[in-house]
């Protein structure tokens, strides 16, 4: 009689067979791995194409470039150079490398920084962080195309263990950017048999403290102890998983459940900061990114200076940081965060509604009368709205002035602000390297970080100064003189608060990790306390 | 019914090139680029990166590069993605939804027929309206409330399954709970209603008179017609399980296809914000066919001509 149950079930068939199929060929071998940490997917981990957070931390592990920065105290250590000396004029570099060899047992050589260096600078690449490189000689030319020859470039490989430099004009910072993971070493031979696809576990050879052994995109990077590097004795873990994941509340609920060994602020949900800053295992230290916003200097009423300096006196940070940010960020009194060796930042007066009302009103607006209405514009986020809220009713309270708020997603966010199409506007800056040319130079004329209209002759000659003095403490004078202009005398910036990093592990269980001011994660460093190596 | 479908697949044609031409200028029309980000670009960067992708070119060539990339099956390179073919990012990501939609839809049976049965057996009676009333919560609680709902329950309470990922099968059980448990509400109800009808017919009665069990009555002989209206039902299950698994994903941080769906398109990561669409698109194409064609094989009404 009726064929048709049969004839569904024969429907059903092929369905069950395919969940056994993709059961068995998606299933993994699962070794626990001996740390997983979170770590958002990455770009790339390709050192010359890099420009993040999350495939420099990879890149970092799985290269070792001239020097590395060590992840509690900061300082620059020798890393495949093993010593260096510096020119009296601060423009040439010769660096002599240490015996090593890559994952696959092929020598390290002056060359291949030679060879990464000259591919991080050929426009072909596309680098994103070229222009790092740029103080190199003939190198902007070169990344323009100007030139097409690599010999031009400075730099020489007497023999395989000398590397020697050379800089049109001194920088003050430059091992700093030695340890950055634009300019570690790439494996000549494989990225040109391989092309882009390089950095795929099967293929990639490194010559860091770990070799990618998977990679599946959003999934997981599996890293595993390089037996050939050369100090693989003080390595310790053998197996590492850096798991990606976007949604926080899920990377907080891998972490109570002992998926993840370590979380940092991607994994933190600001809903709940109060009850966890009690744990012993959150753990936080300040971060080198300022929270600020930034005046559109074109644009009346904003390009009269005291109206910049009434609406900073107007703003208090600390009912921000105390009730809407809550994980112990401090309130800003400058643009470059404290904390930099030799370097003292700018000390701002900060709240002072007296002397905002008066700016105000010299500035032709007693008691805000008159004030046009400006828009405060945000990128889309709950806490950036909170903070703009706040400040909206302090604008108001004390000034008299009703600020508009407007959001908007990310991309449009960033290209309204960089064609100078809103009053004022978020921003916020992490710093590429320990010094703070990082945050003034964005400052210059025509930069295109900038993104305020503010241009000034003077002001750019000081940069520049700063860049070829030698002398390290006249230079932060300079550079500290930069800081006073954007912030005290033309206040194109509003410094709202720092930024904090937040990392939560189990202290008792982990050592070698530690929240730190560029948010690194040096796997070679981290052991297990409760375990015997 | 050949020609049914080859001229189903021919009508899909030009309704996928459609879908490419709009999606491509959606996403050229949408302010800002894959590469603007807080650090801007260095100028002479930023001109090599747009030439490496092929963006310095007038906007209607790079269409019909891509269209004609498409054509041979390249999706082209993604932007965000360095080093990945939006081909292989599809090729991780699809097989890892494909699983979770399979255990959700697996669950939504395994929830949906035994509630119907047990409605329909025990009609009007405490059970019907405890299965009934269950199913009416099925389809009212949205899967973000559910998904941390049964995360707390057996993740934190009870510590009896992992708390999300993949790797391994139990790290399904609970996003595939969440995403089937909507359609098991449903199939619960349609399940009731087929099994009702079917069980007033003369030929159960008959059954019933030849003195067979209950058990028999139901299992061998109503339950087989009764199932009818779920079979059918599958097929727009399982496309709006494969669609509407972004947010599961993102609950439990299942490395599928949902995240890249969204995040491409807030990246501007052209090529993979487009390719993610097109796949979607042609899977939808696919399971609406493969629904009519079902009814034909199902229903001897249904003519497929």
């Amino acid at each position: 009689m009726d064929r048709r149950p049969r004839r569904a079930a024969a429907t059903l068939a092929p369905l069950l067979g395919l969940v056994a199929a993709l059961l068995t060929g998606c299933a993994l071998d699962d070794e626990r791995a001996d740390f997983s940490y979170l770590n958002l997917e990455p770009e790339t981990i390709d050192p010359g194409r890099v420009s993040g957070e999350a495939g420099g931390r990879i890149a970092l592990n799985v290269f070792e470039g001239l020097t590395y920065r060590h992840y509690a105290t900061l300082e620059i250590r020798p890393g495949m150079a093993r010593r260096w000396e510096v020119s009296p004029d601060g423009r040439t570099y010769v660096f002599h490398l240490r015996p090593a060899q890559w994952s696959d047992g092929t020598p390290v050589s002056s060359r291949d920084f030679q060879y990464a260096w000259t591919r991080l600078l050929d426009p072909r690449t596309g680098a994103k962080y070229a222009n790092i490189l740029h103080p190199l000689e003939n190198a902007r030319a070169f990344n323009a195309g100007e030139i097409d020859d690599p010999g031009a470039l400075g730099m020489d490989c007497p023999d395989d263990s000398t590397f020697v430099v050379r800089l049109t004009a001194p920088v003050a910072y430059f091992l700093d950017l030695c340890a950055f993971y634009p300019l570690l070493p790439v494996p000549r031979w494989v990225v040109e048999a391989r092309g882009d696809a390089w950095i795929r576990p099967d293929t990639i050879v490194s010559n860091g403290a770990y070799v990618v052994e998977d990679w599946q995109i959003n999934r997981r990077i599996r890293l595993r102890r390089n037996p050939r590097y050369w100090n693989v004795e003080s390595v310790q873990l053998e197996l590492v998983d850096a798991v990606p994941g976007d949604y926080l509340n899920g990377n907080f609920n891998r972490y109570m459940s002992g998926v993840l060994d370590w979380i940092d602020s991607s994994g933190i949900p600001l809903s709940i900061v109060d009850t966890l800053k009690d744990r012993p295992d959150f753990h936080t230290s300040p971060h080198f990114n300022t929270f600020f916003y930034r005046f559109n200097v074109t644009r009346p009423p904003l390009d009269d200076v005291r109206v910049r300096r009434a609406l900073y006196h107007a703003v208090d940070p600390v009912p921000i940081v105390e009730h809407v940010l809550r994980a112990g960020q401090p309130p800003a009194h400058s643009l470059v965060p404290p904390g930099l060796p030799g370097y003292e930042e700018v000390r701002l007066e900060g709240f002072q509604p007296e002397r905002a009302r008066e700016l105000l009103a010299e500035a032709g607006y007693p008691n805000g009368v008159g004030f046009p209405e400006v828009t405060l514009l945000f990128n889309t986020s709950e806490a950036h709205k909170q903070v703009a809220e706040v400040i909206q009713q302090q604008w108001k309270r004390v000034l008299g002035i009703q600020v508009r708020l407007q959001n908007q997603e990310w991309k449009v966010f960033m290209n309204t602000v960089r064609s100078l199409d809103y009053d004022i506007g978020r921003g916020g800056w992490i710093g590429d390297y320990l010094d703070p040319n990082t945050f003034l130079d964005c400052f210059v004329s025509g930069s295109g970080n900038n993104r305020t209209g503010f241009a000034s002759a003077s002001y750019d000659s000081l940069i520049q100064r700063a860049a070829v003095t030698m002398n390290r403490t006249e230079r932060m004078a300079l550079l500290r003189r930069c800081e006073e202009i954007v912030t005290r005398e033309a206040c194109i910036i509003l410094p709202v608060y720092y930024y904090v990093v937040t990392n939560m592990f189990d202290a008792t269980r982990w050592g070698g990790l530690r929240p730190n001011l560029i948010n690194i994660v040096d796997l070679k460093s981290v052991y297990r306390k409760d375990r015997p190596s | 019914m050949i020609r049914f479908v080859l001229r189903r697949l021919l009508q899909s044609v030009p309704l996928l090139a459609g879908i490419v031409v709009v999606s491509f200028l959606f996403m050229r029309l949408a302010p800002g680029g894959p590469f603007d980000e807080e650090r801007a670009l260095d100028p002479v960067v930023r001109a090599n990166l747009e030439a490496r992708y092929g963006l310095d070119r007038p906007l209607l060539e790079q269409l019909w590069l891509y269209v004609k990339g498409v054509a041979r099956g390249d999706l082209g390179p993604s932007f965000k993605y360095g080093g990945w073919q939006v081909r292989e990012i599809i090729a991780q990501a699809l097989p890892v939804s494909l699983m979770v939609g399979l255990v959700a839809l697996a669950s939504s049976l395994l929830i949906g027929i035994p509630l119907g049965v047990v409605g329909a057996l025990r009609h009007n009676q405490w059970p019907d309206y405890a299965a009934m009333s269950l199913a009416l919560v099925g389809i009212c609680v949205p899967n973000f409330v559910l998904g941390p709902l049964l995360i707390i329950l057996f993740v934190f309470q009870l510590g009896w399954l992992p708390v999300g990922g993949f790797g391994s099968f139990e790290q399904l059980l609970l996003p595939g709970l969440t995403l089937g448990a909507i359609r098991g509400a449903y199939i619960a109800r349609l399940m009731r209603a087929g099994l009702l009808e079917i069980i007033g017919q003369d030929f159960v009665r008959t059954a019933r008179a030849k003195g067979l069990s209950e058990r028999v009555v139901v299992a061998k002989h109503a339950l087989r017609l009764a199932i009818l209206p779920v079979v059918s039902y599958l097929g727009p299950a399982i496309a709006s399980i494969l669609v509407g698994s972004v947010v599961v994903e993102r609950i439990f941080s299942i490395p599928g296809l949902g995240s890249f769906f969204v995040n491409s398109a807030l990246n501007r990561d052209y090529t993979l914000a487009m390719g993610t669409v097109l796949l979607y698109s042609g899977m939808l194409i696919g399971l609406n066919l493969l629904v009519d064609v079902l009814y034909g094989v199902l229903d001897p009404r249904v003519e497929l001509e």
